[in-house]
C-alpha cells in the first residue's frame, strides 16, 4: 500500500498527540510528587510483533526514550514461550525487572495490548517512577547495596489488571513489600487511565483511517525517521571520535569507573563501541543493557531533537553491546544508580565524542547529576517518622550559541526542583542559604553556567542524610579548549566540623542531630572554546554580577580579564 | 450605572481597536482600527478615538486593555529595579526551579527581571510555621535601601522567605524603605500573592515592581491626552482576571494587567455566547505567531493562578486562563529529511510575515496556503506593504514543499492547512475539552482576524457541533472592554483533609472574601447594577500535588458536599474512582463580580445596512480548494446578509477585518446579534 505526503504526516501527527495526551493524564492523576511534580514518566506506542517503538510523548522523561520497546519486546517473548499467561482484552501487564529491558525498580512499566478484531494491534506501555519501591532504603537509591534484593521488590510481567479488573491477589503482594503503600492505588489507577486515554485515541485514528492505512504509515514513517536520522548524520566527517566519562565511585568500592567511547562514522551510521569501559561494579552504579542504549538515544536526541522518537530513529545507531563492562549488568548485580546517574556520564561520553564532529550542535558537557540528597529520620515535633528528597540542577556547557544555563535540569529529567518553603513546611530542617554557585561555571569562550550552593540544617530529632551525586572527582568536561566546569561538594558539618564523604559524592545515612549542617555545591557546565577568546566586556559583567571574583576571573579567563576593575556589589 | 455611551480601547501587538456603543436613544455604534504606536500607546488611542469622529466629551466611560506591561516584561524594558532578600537567598529569581526550555537541547537562556548585582540581602528569618527565628536587621535594611537608591532603582520588591505565613517582617521592611525611597513602587512579595513558593512569589512581585513605574507613566500620558480631547471622568484598565478597575488604582497591582488583552478577548466571549444561547465555549483566537484557548463553562470563563508568560516567568496571581499554542497565520511549512511535511513550530512572525505580506517573508505558512486556495481573497495582496503576486506564492510552495513531497503548488497548500488543523486541534484539545469535558456539549468560539477562516476545519476536528463567529471578530478584545464587570479575587490556602475541615470556619473565610470584594467595588468610580460572588474550591485526594477546581454552589458548604462534589469532578476528568483516598481541600477561592448594565449587541453591524436577499449580499463567485478540488464558492459580504438567511457550505464571508469560512456541508444562520452560527457539517 502506497501512501502520499499528506496522509503520512496527518498520521504521524495524530499518533504523537495520542502519547502526549496519555503522558498528560498520567500526570496530572498521579499522586507520587515524582511523576505529577517531576514528570518522571512517559508514555508510548510499540509493535504487535516485536515492541518496536512506534511513538512516544514529546514531554516524557528523557531517560525513558526508547527504553519501553525492550521491555515490551521482552513481555512478548515470554508470552510466546509460555512463561507469561496469554493476554485478553482488559489486561495490562505490570513489570520492573531491570534485566528484562528495564532501569531501576522503581520505573514501573505498564504494558496494554491493544485489541483490533480479536487480534492485537500494538501495545501501549508506560513507566512511572514510584516514591517507593521496598527494599533496604526509603526510596530506593541505596548508595551501598551489592545486589538487586537489597534495592527493593522485583517483579516479572505479571498481570495486574485482568479482563478490565485490578487483581486484588497481585495487589496485595505489592503493597505490602512497599512503604507509604496506601497511596499507591492512585497511581496505579493513573498509570492505567492514561493507557485507556491512549486506546481511546488510537481507536479514533483507526477508524478514520483505516487500520491498513495506519499500519502502512507506521511502517513507511519509521522507515522515514531511519532516513532522517542518517542524513543527520552523513552531514558528519567520516571517522574515529573518542570520549572518556568517569562515574566517581560505585558507593561501595572507592575507585572512578570509566566510560571509555569511541564512535565511529562511516556513511550514514554510527558505530558506538564502549569497549574498555570498566569492569561491572559491586556497588549500584551498575547500567543494564536497556538503559545504556536509551541512554546513548536520548544523547542524540539532545544533538537532533528534530528527529522524532521511534524505532526508526535508532536503526542507524550501532551499540555494540558492551558485554563484561558495567554498562551491561546481569542479575544479580546492583542498579539503582543507572538511571539517575550512569545513564548521564553516557550521555556526556556522547556529547563530549560528538562535539569534535559537530561543534556548532553539541555543548560542552553539563552537570549531568540529579543531585539526590536523602535525608530520613524522626520528628519529634509531630511524632512521626520523615524521609525527604532534595534534588538538584547544576551549570549546562558552553556552547557555539553563548554560555550554558545556570542550575538546569539533569541531562535524562525534565522535573523541576522542589521550592525550599514547601519543604521546610514538610521536614524538620531549615535552609541557610540557598543561592547561585559563585565561581563554578567553567572558563570558556562561552562559560559554562553555574550550579547550586544549598546548605540545610536539621532542626529538631535526628536524622540519617544520604548522598548519591556525581561530578566530585572530575568536573563536567568543556570541549575544544574550554575548561571543565566545578566539582561536585559535599560537606556535612556534625558538631561544628567538617565531614566529606571518603566517595566525595556518594555516601549512605551519616547520623545528623538537630544543629548539624549538610552544605552542597551543584557542578558548574564545562566551557566552550578558549577562554582568553571571551568578550572582555562579558567577563566584567560577570564580575560585577558576582558571578566570578575579580581574582578568579583573572585566573580562568587571564586575558580576557585585563580590564576588569572594581568589585561586584555585595549583599549588605 | 450611570453613563450609557461607553468606548473600549485595546491596545494589541499590532491594531489599535476601538468600538464605541451608544446606549442613548437612537445612538449607534462606532468601530476603529488604528495601527499601534508603540513607542507611546496613547497616541494609537488617541488616533482610535479620532477616527471614530465621536465627540469625545460625550463619552460617559472608557475602558482601556493595554499590552504595556506584558511588552515590558517581554522585552526587558523594565524599570530599573533593586531587590531586598532574606541573607542567603537573593538568587532564587535567578536560579528557577531547575529548568530547561524544551525538554531535548541542552541550551537556553534565561535573563532575570532584576540583575544580581541589584539583589541584596539582610540578616532576617521566619520559619515556616511563621515563627520568627532571627529578627529583621533594620540596620542593615537601612543600608541596603541606601544603596539601591543610590545605584538608581526606581522601584523595590522586598521578598523574604515564608512572609505568606507572616508578613511582620516584609511590613516592618517596606515601612523602613518608605522613610526614604523617593516614591510609591514599594512591592512586599506577600502583598500580591500569599502562598509558598519562593521564586513563583519572588517573580511575581518582582514583575509587579519593575512594571509600576511604566504603567503609571503610561496611565498619566493617557489620562492627559484624554483630558486634552475633553473626556475629564476616570477611566478603567483591564485585568488579566477579566475584571477591570479604575486606573487610579491599577498601578498598585501593576503585575495583573498582564495578560489583560486575551483575558478581555474570553470575556466578550463569554457575554456574547450567553446572549446568543451558548454557554459552553472553546474560544479560539489565531492570530500571527500563536493562538489563544480558553475555556468556558456555564458563561463563566476558567480562571487559573499559575500563568506563564514565558519561560521560567511565572505570574501567580489569578487570570483568565488563556492557553496559547504556538501556531498561528506565520507558522512555517517545510519538509523534513524524512520527506514529511512539517508545519510549525517556527513561525514567520509580522516580520517578515507570510509571504503574501510582501515584507519580504520567503517561506511558505499558513497564511499563504489560505490564499493559494483562494480561502483568502488575492485581490486584498493589494492592500499590502509591496504586493507579492499569487505565482510568487505558488512558486515558492512548489520549490519549497511540492518537489519534496511530490505534490503541485495547489496540494501542497491543501497538505499544509490540513496538517496545520490537525496539529492546533491537538493542542487546543489538551487544553480545553481533553480535559475530561465531552466535546459535543461546547461550541468553537472563533476570533481574531484568522480565528472564522480555520474554525470549520477546526470544530471537525475536535468533535465540537457548532462553530459561533461574532458580529465583529476582528474587535473582540475591545468588545471585552465594553462588557467586562469590575473583579476582584480572593485566595486562602487550607491545605487540610477534608475530614478534619471546621465548616464555621470555612464559611466564614467565604464570607470575609465577599465583604473585603464588595468594599474594594464601593471605592471604584462607576457603580454596578448588581454583585454576585462565586465560591470555589480547589481540591486533590490526600498526597497528590495537582489541584482540581470545583465551584461551590454557596458559601454554607459542608464537608460531605465537598467531598461528594471533588469526587464527581474527579471522575468526570480521569474516569477514575478512588474510595479508598480521602479528600483535601487546597485553596477556598472567591471572586466578586460587580455586573454593569447590559450592553446591547444587536447593533454591532447596522441593520440598516442588511440586503433583502441572499443575492443582495453576494460579491463574487470564485473557486475555492475544498476536500482536494476547485468548488464555485459563493463570496458574501457578511456585513450585508439578510438577518434570516440561511447559508450553505462551501461559502466564504468577508468583512472588514475577518474572513470566515463555511466548508462543504455546513449550514449557517446568523441571530439577532449578528453572530454567525454554524451547524458544522459531518
Amino acid at each position: 500500500m502506497s501512501l502520499d505526503a499528506i496522509t503520512l504526516s496527518v498520521i504521524q501527527a495524530a499518533l504523537q498527540q495520542t502519547c502526549d495526551e496519555m503522558d498528560l493524564t498520567f500526570s496530572r492523576a498521579a499522586f507520587s510528587p515524582v511523576i505529577a511534580e517531576a514528570n518522571d514518566r512517559s508514555d508510548g506506542i510499540y509493535s504487535a510483533v516485536d515492541g518496536a517503538l512506534i511513538a512516544q510523548g514529546s514531554q516524557g522523561l528523557p531517560v525513558f526514550v526508547g527504553v519501553m520497546q525492550y521491555s515490551t519486546k521482552t513481555i512478548i517473548e515470554m508470552i510466546a514461550d509460555g512463561r507469561c499467561l496469554a493476554p485478553e482484552e482488559g489486561d495490562i501487564y505490570i513489570v520492573n525487572d531491570p534485566y528484562l529491558g528495564g532501569t531501576h525498580l522503581m520505573d514501573v512499566r505498564f504494558a496494554m495490548p491493544v485489541w483490533r478484531d480479536g487480534k492485537i494491534f500494538c501495545w501501549l506501555s508506560n513507566t512511572g517512577h514510584w516514591p517507593d519501591i521496598g527494599g533496604s532504603v526509603p526510596g530506593g537509591f541505596s548508595a551501598s547495596a551489592t545486589a538487586v534484593e537489597q534495592e527493593g521488590l522485583r517483579l516479572p510481567p505479571v498481570k495486574l489488571f485482568k479482563k478490565g479488573r485490578l487483581d486484588p491477589e497481585i495487589y496485595a503482594i505489592i503493597t505490602s513489600n512497599i512503604r507509604v503503600a496506601d497511596q499507591r492505588i492512585g497511581d496505579i489507577r493513573a498509570q492505567a487511565a492514561a493507557l485507556h486515554v491512549g486506546q481511546d485515541r488510537l481507536f479514533a485514528i483507526l477508524d478514520r483511517y483505516g487500520d491498513e492505512t495506519v499500519v502502512a504509515a507506521i511502517a513507511e514513517l519509521r522507515r522515514r525517521a531511519a532516513e532522517q536520522m542518517r542524513a543527520n548524520i552523513a552531514a558528519m566527517p567520516d571517522g574515529i571520535y573518542r570520549s572518556k566519562a568517569f562515574v566517581d565511585s560505585d558507593g561501595v568500592v572507592d575507585e572512578p569507573l570509566t566510560i571509555a567511547l569511541a564512535i565511529e562514522k562511516k556513511g550514514d551510521g554510527l558505530t558506538f563501541d564502549f569497549s574498555g569501559s570498566s569492569k561491572p561494579c559491586a556497588g549500584p552504579m551498575n547500567s543494564v543493557l536497556a538503559t545504556t542504549l536509551s541512554s546513548v538515544y536520548l544523547a542524540m536526541r539532545h544533538i537532533f531533537p528534530d528527529v522524532p522518537i521511534s524505532a526508526g530513529a535508532f536503526e542507524p545507531l550501532d551499540v555494540i553491546r558492551p558485554e563484561g563492562t558495567f554498562l551491561d549488568a546481569k542479575y544479580p548485580r546492583p542498579v539503582s544508580g543507572c538511571a539517575a546517574e550512569v545513564s548521564q556520564r553516557i550521555a556526556e561520553a556522547v556529547f563530549a565524542a560528538m562535539v569534535q564532529a559537530l561543534p556548532d550542535k553539541v555543548t560542552a558537557a553539563p552537570a549531568g547529576s540529579s543531585g539526590n540528597f536523602a535525608l530520613g529520620g524522626h520528628d519529634p515535633a509531630r511524632g512521626r517518622d520523615f524521609v525527604m528528597y532534595q534534588i538538584s540542577g547544576g551549570g549546562y556547557g558552553g556552547n557555539a550559541g553563548g554560555d550554558g544555563l545556570s542550575n538546569g535540569c539533569s541531562t535524562i529529567g525534565i522535573s523541576k526542583s522542589p521550592p525550599v518553603e514547601i519543604m521546610e513546611q514538610a521536614y524538620p530542617i531549615l535552609y541557610r542559604r540557598y543561592a547561585l554557585r559563585e565561581g563554578s561555571g567553567g572558563a570558556g569562550k562561552h562559560r559554562g553556567g553555574f550550579g547550586l550552593a544549598y546548605e540545610v540544617e536539621l532542626l529538631r530529632g535526628e536524622a540519617r542524610a544520604s548522598f548519591v551525586m556525581d561530578h566530585g572527582r572530575v568536573g563536567p568536561q568543556g570541549a575544544l579548549g574550554g575548561q571543565d566546569g566545578a566539582v561536585n561538594s559535599v560537606t556535612v558539618w556534625r558538631d561544628g566540623k567538617a565531614h566529606v564523604p571518603k566517595h566525595l559524592s556518594k555516601e549512605q545515612d551519616i547520623p545528623l542531630k538537630a544543629g548539624d549542617r549538610v552544605a552542597v555545591g551543584t557542578p558548574g557546565g564545562g566551557g566552550y572554546g578558549d577562554p582568553a577568546q571571551r568578550d572582555p566586556a562579558l567577563v566584567r559583567r560577570d564580575v560585577a554580577m558576582g558571578y566570578y571574583t575579580p581574582e578568579q576571573a583573572a585566573r580562568m579567563f587571564g586575558a580576557a580579564a585585563s580590564d576588569v576593575d572594581g568589585t561586584p556589589m555585595k549583599g549588605a | 450605572m450611570r453613563g450609557k455611551v461607553v468606548a473600549g480601547i485595546d491596545v494589541g501587538g499590532t491594531f489599535t481597536d476601538l468600538i464605541l456603543i451608544d446606549g442613548r436613544e437612537g445612538g449607534g455604534v462606532s468601530i476603529a482600527k488604528t495601527p499601534t504606536t508603540t513607542d507611546n500607546q496613547a497616541y494609537g488611542v488617541v488616533a482610535a478615538l479620532g477616527a471614530t469622529k465621536f465627540p469625545v466629551p460625550e463619552i460617559d466611560l472608557i475602558v482601556h486593555g493595554t499590552t504595556t506591561t506584558t511588552n515590558a516584561v517581554l522585552e526587558r524594558r523594565l524599570a530599573r529595579t533593586g531587590m531586598i532578600t532574606t541573607e542567603g537567598f537573593r538568587d532564587i529569581i535567578e536560579l528557577g526551579r531547575r529548568t530547561r526550555p524544551q525538554p531535548y537541547g541542552m541550551t537556553g537562556t534565561f535573563v532575570p527581571v532584576i540583575p544580581r548585582n541589584l539583589r541584596l540581602e539582610v540578616p532576617e528569618r521566619v520559619e515556616a510555621s511563621g515563627k520568627v527565628r532571627l529578627p529583621l536587621d533594620e540596620e542593615a535594611m537601612r543600608a541596603a535601601v541606601k544603596q539601591l537608591i543610590d545605584a538608581g532603582c526606581e522601584s523595590l520588591v522586598i521578598h523574604f522567605l515564608h512572609a505568606y505565613a507572616n508578613p511582620a517582617h516584609e511590613q516592618r521592611a517596606a515601612e523602613i524603605a518608605a522613610e526614604t525611597w523617593p516614591n510609591a513602587y514599594i512591592t512586599t512579595g506577600h502583598s500580591l500573592l500569599s502562598e509558598a513558593r519562593e521564586f513563583e512569589r519572588g517573580v511575581t512581585a518582582a514583575v509587579n515592581a519593575s512594571v509600576q513605574p511604566i504603567l503609571e507613566r503610561y496611565v498619566n500620558r493617557l489620562r492627559g491626552e484624554l483630558e486634552g480631547l475633553g473626556y475629564a471622568r476616570d477611566f478603567l484598565i483591564m485585568n488579566g482576571n477579566g475584571g477591570m478597575i479604575s486606573a487610579r488604582f491599577v498601578t498598585r497591582e501593576s503585575a495583573k494587567t498582564v495578560m489583560s488583552g486575551p483575558a478581555s478577548g474570553v470575556i466578550a466571549a463569554a457575554y456574547t455566547g450567553k446572549r446568543a444561547g451558548f454557554e459552553n465555549l472553546v474560544t479560539y483566537d489565531m492570530g500571527g505567531t500563536s493562538t489563544d484557548v480558553a475555556l468556558i463553562r456555564n458563561a463563566e470563563p476558567a480562571v487559573s493562578s499559575e500563568t506563564e508568560i514565558e519561560y521560567a516567568m511565572p505570574i501567580h496571581v489569578p487570570m483568565v486562563a488563556v492557553h496559547t499554542v504556538g501556531a498561528g497565520g506565520g507558522s512555517i511549512a517545510r519538509v523534513d529529511a524524512s520527506g514529511l511535511i512539517q508545519v510549525g513550530p517556527e513561525s514567520a512572525g509580522a516580520s517578515p510575515g507570510p509571504i503574501c505580506y510582501g515584507r519580504g517573508g520567503e517561506e511558505p505558512t499558513i497564511t499563504d496556503a489560505n490564499l493559494l486556495l483562494g480561502r483568502l481573497d488575492p485581490k486584498r495582496l493589494l492592500a499590502v506593504d509591496a504586493p507579492v503576486t499569487v505565482e510568487h506564492v505558488r512558486k515558492i510552495f512548489e520549490e519549497k514543499i511540492g518537489r519534496a513531497a511530490g505534490l503541485d503548488a495547489v496540494q501542497a497548500a491543501g497538505a499544509v492547512l490540513r496538517l496545520g488543523n490537525i496539529k492546533m486541534a491537538g493542542a487546543i484539545r489538551m487544553v480545553s475539552v481533553g480535559r475530561g469535558h465531552d466535546p459535543r456539549d461546547f461550541a468553537l468560539f472563533a476570533f481574531g482576524g484568522a480565528g472564522p477562516l480555520h474554525a470549520s476545519a477546526l470544530a471537525r476536528e475536535l468533535g465540537l457541533p457548532t462553530v459561533l463567529v461574532p458580529a465583529r471578530p476582528g474587535i473582540t478584545n475591545a468588545l471585552g472592554c465594553v462588557v467586562a464587570d469590575l473583579r476582584h479575587d480572593f485566595v486562602n490556602t487550607v491545605n487540610q483533609p477534608v475530614a478534619l475541615l471546621d465548616e464555621a470556619a470555612m464559611r466564614a473565610v467565604l464570607e470575609r472574601h465577599r465583604e473585603e470584594g464588595e468594599a474594594l467595588i464601593a471605592k471604584e468610580a462607576v457603580t454596578p447594577e448588581t454583585i454576585r460572588t462565586i465560591h470555589s474550591a480547589d481540591m486533590q485526594f490526600v498526597g497528590q500535588t495537582h489541584i482540581l477546581n470545583v465551584e461551590l454552589p454557596s458559601p454554607d458548604v459542608d464537608r460531605a458536599t465537598l467531598q461528594a462534589l471533588f469526587e464527581k469532578a474527579y471522575f468526570a476528568r480521569f474516569r477514575v474512582e478512588l474510595p479508598e483516598i480521602r479528600a483535601s481541600l487546597v485553596n477556598l477561592n472567591t471572586s466578586v463580580i460587580g455586573a454593569r448594565a447590559a450592553v446591547d449587541l444587536s447593533r454591532l453591524i447596522d441593520p440598516a445596512g442588511r440586503a433583502a436577499t441572499l443575492d443582495g449580499a453576494l460579491r463574487e463567485t470564485r473557486p475555492v480548494w475544498f476536500d482536494g478540488t476547485w468548488q464555485d464558492t459563493p463570496v458574501y459580504l457578511r456585513e450585508k446578509l439578510p438577518l434570516d438567511a440561511i447559508v450553505a457550505g462551501p461559502a466564504i464571508l468577508e468583512q472588514m477585518d475577518a474572513t470566515t469560512v463555511l466548508e462543504p456541508g455546513d449550514r449557517a444562520v446568523s441571530d439577532a446579534d449578528g453572530n454567525i452560527i454554524v451547524e458544522v457539517g459531518k
